[in-house]
């Protein structure tokens, strides 16, 4: 009966993410894509908790730690780069009008063909 | 398990850990909102980073956490491969550098998995993992302790195999897809020919047949062993016979199966930030998944059956004796006078000026057009490249304002009153093929109308066909010419042309 409530609200909650998954991301506009798929990457990096779950258990071998290492720090891996790599990306998105005015001469001379 | 799930202090508390995953998950769905336009989208990223700090911290917080040296090793090694990669990874190189991230992701799932079933094995009838409890009432709490000798439920078991299964297929399908994109391994496609199908099928099976095994109680690690290496080289199996025109797809696939098999981490742990998280990758990776084939006018499953590469290579062969000798080719001083007389110039960017890292060559080549009153776009194919948006993300970095970049709706009607289109490396996106020869493999594929415009230069290494193995017939086209050459030096090499006229 518990169980069965914790796996019935784990499943709601799987199936209303899935939901807010699709109507948050149907949104993004091409341009994006690339950013969207490496910060989506960096988010599912979120199995390091996984990790750091198992590895406070008790009666652990020396394999299940040294697995559980390396899953931590593939983690950690997935987390760290994909965050930093999505920011250096979109930071060139954003940097596109400030830039603009120091650069603006030449960049301006042709403009206006929209 | 001393710790009961009372809490001994309010920090560690169910309740108080689970409101934090709550946030975490809340700032997950904020930041991707953030994420949806260029203005936000930095900050959505960031939201989403300080969303993934909350949720690490809120796991440290559980009482049953230990072993902080493992913790620490761990988490150093990872930061300390990961961030000199992304710090330093070029833009060019980014696909990869998705799947590799992509791939860890995955592996991390597989090894989550396996330390899961071995903890099962020797401590058998325990409950593992309480973070997040009960939810949280009290009632419910009382009864978890007594949970926690009657095993681990069915679906827990189901939900880490499935895990395992799915992480293993992922890491070592993004594992071969960066290899591909690399050039470590060759971007053609490799496959076991017409049995393909039924070596994945049959992998598949026996993925399936060991997980269910495990599932209904076969203790044996070596059976899981088993499963991991059979979901290995399924993943494999899966990749290899794909060509690099479709890499996109499956790198967008694989970022989809990690969410998947790490919202089951999740829901085998009964942990909410990891479901929502996953769950929203496994979404949104769908999402794209679905809208690269789409643009490519391929099918999922036959992409994954591994069918464009036998059957791209032989119609590649055959067009290539068809046409063989009717090319012309150009050279920079011609190309620069050609530009500099033109009205109307539409650049087409490709994969070739990506690995040449031409974007700036091209900057400069535009503002020195744009000094003569040319008026300059660029028309951008939505799986140009290796991924949607590839295109965008190198102009953006060599400062090409926006309001130059049509996407491929919008730029095609242009054609037709265009001068003068430069294709600099790109090539099945431009094919008429896909128009009007309902034999080719990528017939109905929305192409960019280059052909329409009334004279084309293409910038090109050589000859060779491109990663789909299909001959392009714009080359043949009497309207166009071929500037053969190194996409960056080609491009100066205009560029310096043009400054002298």
């Amino acid at each position: 009966m518990i169980i069965a409530s914790t796996l019935t609200t784990n499943l709601a909650i799987l199936v209303l993410a899935g939901f807010i998954g699709f109507v948050v991301i149907s949104k993004v506009p091409n341009t994006l894509h690339t950013p969207l798929m490496s910060g989506t990457n960096a988010i599912h990096g979120i199995v390091l908790l996984g990790g750091l779950l198992l590895v406070g258990l008790p009666g652990l071998d020396g394999v299940s730690k040294g697995l559980l290492v390396i899953a931590i720090a593939f983690g950690t891996i997935n987390i760290v780069g994909g965050f930093l790599v999505t920011d250096r990306m979109l930071e060139m998105f954003k940097a596109k009008p400030k830039p603009k005015p120091a650069a603006e001469d030449e960049a301006h001379d042709g403009e206006g063909d929209s | 398990m001393s710790n009961l799930p009372i809490a001994t202090s309010f920090l560690q508390s169910e309740s108080f850990i689970y409101v934090l995953y709550i946030i975490a998950f809340a700032l997950f769905i904020q930041g991707l909102r953030g994420l949806a336009g260029p203005t936000t989208a930095v900050r959505g990223n960031r939201i989403a980073a300080v969303g993934m700090a909350i949720a690490v911290v809120a796991t440290l917080l559980n009482p049953g956490e230990g072993n902080w040296g493992l913790i620490v090793l761990g988490v150093a090694l990872g930061a300390a491969v990961g961030i000199p990669a992304a710090r330093n990874v070029k833009m060019t190189a980014m696909p990869q550098m998705v799947a590799l991230f992509n791939g860890v992701g995955g592996g991390a799932v597989a090894l989550i998995a396996w330390v899961e079933f071995r903890h099962y094995g020797s401590t058998y009838g325990t409950r593992t993992v309480h973070i997040g409890g009960e939810l949280g009432h009290g009632v419910v709490l009382q009864t978890g302790a007594t949970v926690q000798i009657a095993g681990v439920p069915a679906y827990v078991a189901i939900f880490s195999v499935f895990a395992a299964i799915v992480g293993s297929v992922s890491f070592w399908g993004s594992n071969i897809a960066f290899g591909k994109l690399q050039e470590i391994i060759p971007g053609r496609p490799i496959s076991f020919g017409s049995a393909q199908q039924i070596v994945n099928l049959v992998l598949l099976i026996l993925a399936l047949a060991a997980g269910i095994d495990l599932v209904a109680g076969a203790h044996s690690e070596v059976l899981f062993i088993g499963m991991l290496i059979v979901a290995a080289l399924l993943g494999n199996a899966v990749v290899l016979p794909i060509g690099g025109a479709d890499m996109p797809v499956v790198i967008s696939m694989l970022n989809a199966f990690t969410g998947l098999s790490a919202a089951a981490t999740g829901m085998a742990l009964n942990n909410p930030a990891l479901i929502v998280a996953g769950m929203i990758v496994g979404a949104s990776g769908s999402i794209l998944t679905n809208l690269m084939a789409t643009a490519m006018n391929r099918s999922i499953p036959s992409i994954i059956a591994g069918g464009f590469g036998g059957s791209g290579a032989v119609a590649g062969a055959e067009g290539a004796g068809e046409h063989a000798g009717t090319v012309r080719s150009t050279s920079a001083a011609d190309a620069a006078i050609q530009l500099a007389y033109a009205n109307r110039v539409v650049i087409v960017p490709g994969y070739g000026m990506a690995v040449a890292q031409a974007q700036h060559a091209v900057r400069e080549l535009t503002k020195e057009l744009e000094k003569r009153q040319v008026e300059v776009s660029y028309a951008i194919h939505p799986v140009a490249g290796r991924m949607p948006g590839h295109m965008n993300v190198l102009l953006a970095e060599a400062d090409v304002p926006y309001d130059q970049l049509r996407e491929m709706d919008d730029a095609n009607p242009e054609f037709q009153r265009t001068d003068v289109s430069l294709v600099i490396g790109a090539n099945d996106v431009t094919n008429p093929a896909a128009k009007n020869t309902p034999s080719s493999p990528i017939y109905g594929m929305p192409i960019l109308e280059v052909a329409d415009s009334h004279s084309v230069i293409v910038i090109k290494r050589s000859m060779n066909p491109g990663f789909a193995g299909i001959e392009n017939e714009l080359y043949f086209d009497p309207k166009t010419a071929m500037l053969f050459g190194d996409a960056k030096s080609a491009v100066s090499e205009i560029t310096a042309e043009l400054a002298q006229i």
